[in-house]
């Protein structure tokens, strides 16, 4: 166990270590996210009416929730990388604990989602977002996100191992989750959609984990939205978490 | 290269079975595709095997297998008395594996490579990192240490990943085809470098496509094909079977074949062969051949085009062996669709031989 714990972290500092040599990756992590938010808030802000709300109070929960979820692609990517450049037969080949690779793996986007957030809470804050709720529903809010991240982090890692390259890790994970995340009230009150897209909105996890955000951070009424929001996402990462080991079980011939 | 190490702890090896791999009727197959069929294999302790064998013939499957990265089918297969599928945990600490790509972090330096084999070894952050660097000095980086390894030579990323399969110091190697790909001085310096290892006491498997590579590094050869062990024997039994060195003489235009294939004939002990403007002789001796050859063919009036003395390649072993040249397996093929780099491969494998 305790051999399990630190192969995981060396697995995990690997992976952090590399990230700033990929550039193209930070800027993914650093720069699109902000450019988001700027394009949102100034260009179709003034559009969209969100009774009860500044649409900087609306849009960053939102914003931030479609971020997050994406913070894993590294996952896929970096998998991918790993199994077809006989990186995985490397570690397999060394007396470490099987479960780091994967373990390690995820771990490490909790750091990068941690970065994601701080940056993006920044960038809102600086053009105008203000929280209305206390310090533990502040920190609350944190912690959702971070668990909402890393279940997400198994969804990539499941498509990681399934894909044949890093582009094709990087897209098929774009096109399942890019809409989802906007037929969601993540950016737009869901009252405001044709009556079939409203109907999908309501259930959609985005929409749920969105709400719940808001709820958290800026005081909307949400009833019984965090606990979905949390169920959904441990959901989540147990069935994507399942699907990946038993993916990587075979993608790996053990 | 810096003093070599000395230290090795060979805990195995002092059992007293010799064995260091015994390989039993070993199968296995990839859906259709049979890659193994029955693989009998014996390695004595402090002894290199070279297993030779082309594309597809099943090496790196085998290579696979005895570091548990697989499971056998069927047969069984013991490695340093440890079974390769039930004790595959105990196994892993003591056999190092250079895999046939090699298995590098391309955005890590090569110290942080190490420094990660060496901690996932169990070993702490400084006694990995000092490791490293013990390492990264025999291999000739250290200049290079402190570099993304995506800037790296092939050589240089070879040598790295030999360097990783020694982190722990195993008495076992395995290397797939640690030279293919490399330009001539790098596969020099390689050779040196396993020829150090091997001088330590370890055992080593390395497969490899090239005749002399085997020749040169191992104790004994085992010759695959379609994924079984067709010959096997030490370098001289398997050369006294195959021939010596094939003198290649290229009549010019309009010469004549026969009258040439006659001067030639008392160099070697078999009837020269004929090839268009090609007659091919298996010399008896190296030395002196091309002279001797030269001087009978000028006194018999014979203009010569080329000529060269060349060492046999694995095409004249499968020809000698089987009768049929060697053949690259169709499915491999496409299996791994890395175009170039096979291409690149099999133009080596044509020119391996080939030394004037
Ligand atoms: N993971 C796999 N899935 C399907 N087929 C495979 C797999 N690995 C190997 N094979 C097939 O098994 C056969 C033996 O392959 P192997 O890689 O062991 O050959 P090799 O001797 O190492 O060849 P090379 O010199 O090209 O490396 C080939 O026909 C190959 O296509
Ligand atoms: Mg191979």
């Amino acid at each position: 166990m305790r051999r399990a714990i630190s192969d995981t972290l060396v697995i995990a500092e690997r992976n952090l270590i590399r990230l700033p040599r990929a550039p193209e990756l930070l800027i993914a992590f650093t720069v699109q996210p902000i450019m988001f938010v700027l394009l949102f808030r100034y260009v179709f802000g003034g559009a969209i009416s969100t009774p009860g709300f500044s649409y900087v109070d609306f849009l960053i929960p939102g914003i931030i929730v479609q971020n997050i979820a994406f913070g894993g692609f590294v996952t896929a990517i970096g998998l991918n990388e790993d199994v077809h450049r006989g990186l995985i037969d490397r570690f397999r080949s060394l007396p470490m604990a099987r479960s780091a690779v994967l373990a390690g793996r995820t771990l490490s986007d909790i750091a990068t989602n941690c970065l994601s957030i701080a940056i993006l809470l920044c960038t809102g804050l600086i053009i105008g977002f203000k929280f209305s709720a206390s310090v533990p529903e502040i920190i609350g809010g944190i912690g959702l996100l971070l668990l909402f991240g890393y279940a997400f982090s198994w969804f990539f890692a499941f498509v990681g191992l399934l894909v044949s390259t890093p582009e094709s890790a990087n897209s098929v994970g774009f096109i399942l989750i890019f809409p989802l995340t906007f037929i969601s009230s993540a950016f737009v009150p869901v009252q405001s959609m044709p009556s079939v897209l409203r109907a999908f909105a309501k259930v959609n996890p985005f929409t749920i984990t969105v709400d719940a955000m808001r709820h958290l951070w800026v005081g909307a009424p949400a009833g019984g939205y965090v606990w979905q929001a949390v169920l959904w996402a441990g959901g989540i990462m147990v069935i994507f978490a399942l699907l990946a080991v038993a993916r990587y079980q075979r993608a790996t011939g053990g | 290269m810096p003093a070599a190490e000395v230290s090795v702890t060979h805990a195995a090896r002092q059992s007293p079975d010799t064995c260091a791999i015994e390989v039993r009727g070993l199968c296995k197959s990839f859906g259709e595709v049979k890659a193994l069929i029955g693989v009998d294999l014996d390695v004595q302790r402090g002894t290199v095997l070279g297993l030779l064998g082309p594309n597809g013939a099943g090496k790196t499957t085998l290579v696979r297998i005895l570091t548990t990265l697989l499971k056998p089918d069927s047969g069984r297969a013991n490695v340093l008395g440890l079974d390769v599928v039930k004790d595959a945990a105990r196994l892993r600490s003591e056999i190092g594996l250079a895999g046939q790509y090699a298995a590098v972090d391309e955005n890590l330096t090569g110290l942080e490579n190490l420094t990660m084999v060496g901690r996932l070894y169990g070993d702490s952050r400084a006694g990995a990192k000092a490791r490293a660097q013990e390492l990264l000095a025999r291999f000739d980086l250290t200049e290079a240490a402190r570099r993304p390894t995506k800037t790296y030579s092939g050589g240089m990323r070879r040598r790295l990943d030999l360097a990783a399969a020694l982190v722990a110091k195993p008495p076992l190697l395995f290397l797939d085809e640690p030279t293919t790909g490399l330009d001539p001085r790098s596969r020099l310096d390689l050779w040196t470098v396993i020829e150090e290892l091997v001088a330590e006491g370890r055992t080593a498997l390395l497969t490899t496509q090239y005749l002399d590579e085997a020749d040169r590094l191992a104790d004994t050869i085992a010759v695959t094909d379609h994924g079984r062990v067709i010959a096997s024997g030490t370098p001289d039994e398997l050369k006294d079977r195959i021939g010596g060195e094939r003198l290649e003489v290229r009549i010019e235009d309009g010469g004549d074949l026969q009258a040439a294939a006659n001067a030639l004939a008392p160099l070697s002990d078999e009837p020269p062969t004929l090839d268009g403007e090609l007659v091919r002789v298996n010399v008896r001796q190296r030395r002196g051949s091309i002279v001797e050859a030269v001087r009978r063919l000028s006194e018999a009036g014979i203009g010569v085009d080329d000529l060269l003395l060349r060492r046999p390649t694995l095409d004249d072993v499968f020809i000698a062996l089987t009768g049929h040249a060697a053949e690259t397996s169709p499915e491999r093929a496409d299996a791994k669709s890395e175009g170039t780099e096979r291409a690149g491969r099999l133009r080596d494998r044509r020119g391996a031989g080939g030394r004037r």
